[in-house]
């Protein structure tokens, strides 16, 4: 019963992605031929929104759900993991048009091609869990 | 029933998509979508060769069923939720894409040029795909994260690793959409 939470946003999610075009190919071209306004917005506004729960959550420390104090751990730091894992994720985020959200969003959908972005994406992590140790971080 | 239909509008959307952070914060997680990617890896077994997925994906499992939900979410909204309107892209994109060969959205989430499944009778649209996803995997991995962990979760915690991750994606991407792109199609 306790995973129904879980299957109920995910829905959710899988809704608000699809219905804000963020699943689509078409919306993420146009995104990086600065031709629209749309995906930007979409960003910039659940940044925003996040900061703003994140800093209330963080000042009037709230529990979460069992009531413990909701902490979110700080990225590592770091500098070439962000700069060459981001560059290439973004290459295949711009040739394909799908993040690993919508990757799974657009199979659910039924675009049966899609099964192939995740095929690759499977592979991709299974090799930078090989090569992890010989790269620099 | 047009309110539903028809695209939300970009402040709605990225309102919601925050919500659904704060939701899996509430829960007691957080919101990552490439790291089920690292438990599909794990599920398999391949832990006893490979030290990275030698972990406790099971403690992950919750992150597994947001995706199914996902899934399902996804289907209802395509099939349940659409109209022609959709997906009202700049008619100068159009042109643009049209000058590649490459279909017209006509309410289409995805341009049958590249995800129709006569795709899979073409040997080149299938190493694109298939290496496309590849980057996404393994740059994902790499970076410790995609949209979901680093350009929403990360950038509204103020992570500056999450920044450098966020400029990272915007690279790659402007260099594939404007320079590789044009010449795959």
């Amino acid at each position: 019963m306790n995973f129904i939470k879980y299957l109920l946003v995910g829905f959710f999610f899988g809704i608000v992605l699809t219905k804000a075009e963020a699943v689509s190919w078409y919306r993420i071209y146009e995104m990086f031929q600065f031709q629209s306004f749309h995906m930007y917005g979409i960003i910039m506004t659940a940044i925003a929104t996040g900061l703003i729960g994140l800093q209330i959550i963080k000042r009037k420390k709230l529990k979460d759900i069992d009531g413990k104090p909701i902490y979110i751990q700080d990225k590592e730091k770091g500098n070439a993991r962000y700069w060459i894992g981001g560059i290439l994720f973004g290459l295949g985020w711009a040739m394909v048009g799908a993040c690993p959200g919508p990757i799974f969003i657009l199979l659910g959908s039924g675009f049966l091609s899609v099964v192939l972005i995740l095929f690759g994406a499977i592979l991709g992590t299974f090799l930078y869990g090989v090569f992890k140790d010989r790269l620099p971080h | 029933m047009n309110l539903l239909t028809h695209t939300w509008h970009w402040s709605v959307a990225g309102f919601l998509i925050a919500v659904v952070m704060l939701l899996l914060n509430y829960f007691g997680k957080v919101f990552g979508m490439s790291s089920n990617l690292r438990s599909l890896c794990a599920m398999t077994g391949v832990g006893k060769k490979v030290p990275f997925f030698d972990w406790d994906w099971k403690s992950q499992r919750w992150n597994l069923v947001v995706v199914v939900g996902a899934m399902i979410g996804g289907y209802v909204a395509v099939h349940f939720l659409s109209d022609v309107s959709n997906v009202n892209i700049n008619p100068k994109t159009i042109q643009q894409l049209s000058a590649m060969g490459i279909d017209a959205p006509n309410g289409k989430l995805l341009p049958d040029t590249l995800f129709g499944n006569q795709i899979f009778e073409s040997p080149k649209m299938i190493v694109i795909l298939l290496i496309g996803g590849l980057l996404i995997g393994f740059g994902s991995r790499y970076a410790g994260g995609c949209t979901s962990g680093h350009a929403i979760a990360g950038m509204s915690n103020l992570q500056l690793p999450s920044l450098k991750a966020v400029i990272g994606f915007f690279i790659g991407g402007l260099i594939m959409s404007h320079y590789i792109l044009p010449l795959l199609f």
